[in-house]
């Protein structure tokens, strides 16, 4: 499947990668600089990714745990998720996110 | 000579100094030597998903096998490091080979303390680090294996939810009144307790270890005149970092290789990162050594930042956190004996924080399934805010409307 990943410094990259893991996994195996400091565990919000208007329908939009980590973010907005807690199923297939800058690795 | 960043140690410290140098433009050539045959890794699922079998190796690699090629990192590993040649600004490695370098980042980590009573080497006594450590006992965490872990710290408890979720019988043995005895209040040791008891752990505390025993392996762990049979034994009983190649060259060792706020050693052109290093924390207001992934990264990057001349001071509230059972223990800051701690939400709901107030000032938080205190109570630190007791044991208020 395609996902198409845009970094904080416009930089557009579109991926190939294999459903069934996470974004974050997705993003960090094909070498982009993303932090996801805890790996997926959901401790921390250093994978955050804003969800482009078109497909938040199919990701849904962060849970209330995921929420509350996102709340603190100086770049939160309705379409921000947690990358790790996104799972790449076929039906994102063509998936649109932006990196924002607190996942950036700069 | 075109610059030469040597990296001793392939851990997070060290595998983030290289994507960071790498990131931030540097040109040079980047050596990363680490004794595992591994790219680096995240060694927080060694004992918690890796363990219970969740996740492969692959995804705790924190960029895949590949990018070191195309980033034109050269990557040695099982390699070992014999000694630094600072004069000479060469590494010589255990066969022989010397490597010069124009910086030296050490990032040593650090290896796991030994148990030293009888019978400590006896096999089937096992210790908790990397993935070797790992795969050397994890196919054993079966039904009815009679575990017996030594230590009540993080590894040993969370060790034991995954152990007794496999329907091992499971005996853990701490040395001290209480587990997390050296991180967390006696409220939230007992809460510990209590979840490990009720999920069916045989926890002892006061309990020391004074011999493994066995014919060939070991089959019995005795505790002064005490003795409970065991299948496998593992130890969770602290690391010991790493020093000892600095201490040789030279370099200031007091409880870590000690560094200045952007990771430099006394020698300008060697730095220290990760868990292996002692530095000053300006948040903690004191010098300290960090055993955690965060602080790991947030001094490797320093130190690619200082090498390529643009230092920056880490300012970092210390967090850490834990997984075990249903239980999201995340942490904040660092808390001491004789803080008053002050416990937002339920503990019978497994919901809960536990805030730390010294001298009026909030120093620390441990939440329980707590996310967004969690988050929220960094602010609190960094900012050394001196919030009302009575609206903090409230969790009807949210710690930023503190």
């Amino acid at each position: 499947m395609k996902i198409v990943v845009t970094l904080p410094d416009d930089a557009v990259h579109d991926l190939t990668v294999q459903a069934g893991g996470s974004l974050m996994d997705a993003m960090r195996k094909a070498g982009l600089p993303v932090r996801a400091e805890c790996g997926g565990a959901m401790a921390c919000a250093t994978c955050h990714v804003v969800v482009d208007e078109a497909w938040i329908a199919k990701t849904g939009r962060a849970g209330d745990e995921e929420s509350d980590l996102l709340d603190m973010s100086d770049y939160r907005s309705g379409n921000s998720r947690l990358s790790c807690q996104i799972r790449l199923t076929d039906s994102l297939d063509g998936l649109k996110v932006t990196l924002q800058l607190d996942a950036f690795e700069g | 000579m075109t610059d030469s960043v040597v990296i001793i140690g392939a851990g997070q410290a060290g595998g983030q100094t290289a994507l960071s140098l790498r990131q931030n433009g540097f040109e040079g050539t980047i050596t990363l030597i680490g004794d595992e045959p591994y790219v680096p890794y995240e060694r927080p699922p060694l004992s918690k998903s890796y363990l219970a079998g969740d996740v492969a190796e692959e995804r705790m690699f924190m960029r895949p096998a590949a990018f070191y090629a195309e980033k034109h990192i050269v990557l040695m590993p099982r390699t070992t490091v014999a000694r630094i040649d600072r004069a000479a600004k060469k590494v010589r490695l255990a066969g022989g080979t010397q490597l010069p370098y124009t910086e030296l980042v050490l990032a040593t980590g650090g290896r796991v303390r030994k148990m030293t009573c009888p019978g400590a080497d006896l096999p089937g006594v096992h210790y908790l680090r990397n993935i070797d450590d790992v795969l050397g006992f994890r196919d054993r965490i079966t039904a009815g294996l009679k575990l017996v872990i030594v230590g009540g710290g993080y590894i040993g408890l969370e060790v034991a939810a995954v152990a007794i979720k496999r329907g091992c019988r499971v005996t853990v043995l701490e040395m001290l009144p209480l587990v997390l005895n050296r991180v967390v209040a006696p409220e939230m040791s007992h809460f510990y307790t209590d979840v490990h008891r009720t999920a069916g752990v045989d926890l002892r505390t006061s309990t020391g270890v004074t011999a493994f025993e066995g014919d060939g392996k070991v089959e019995r762990v005795r505790f002064g005149d005490a003795v409970i049979d065991a299948d496998l034994v593992i130890v969770g009983i602290g690391i010991i970092p790493n020093v000892e190649l600095a201490a040789d060259a030279g370099l200031a060792v007091d409880n870590g290789i000690m560094v200045d706020e952007c990771t430099r050693t006394a020698d300008p052109d060697i730095f220290a990162a990760g868990d292996c290093s002692n530095h000053f924390n300006a948040i903690v207001g004191a010098r300290l050594r960090l055993e955690s992934v965060p602080n790991a990264l947030a001094q490797g990057k320093a130190a690619a930042l200082a090498i390529l001349g643009r230092p920056e001071p880490v300012v970092e509230v210390p967090w850490f956190w834990s997984d075990q059972y249903d239980l999201k223990l995340q942490m904040t800051g660092l808390s001491r004996p004789g803080d008053q701690i002050i416990i937002r939400g339920s503990m019978a709901e497994r919901k809960f924080s536990a805030c730390y107030l010294r001298e009026g000032v909030f120093v620390a938080c441990q939440s329980v399934n707590m996310a967004k205190d969690f988050i929220q109570s960094k602010k609190l630190i960094a900012d050394r805010a001196t919030p009302d007791p009575a609206k903090l044991a409230d969790p009807a208020i949210a710690l930023r409307d503190l």
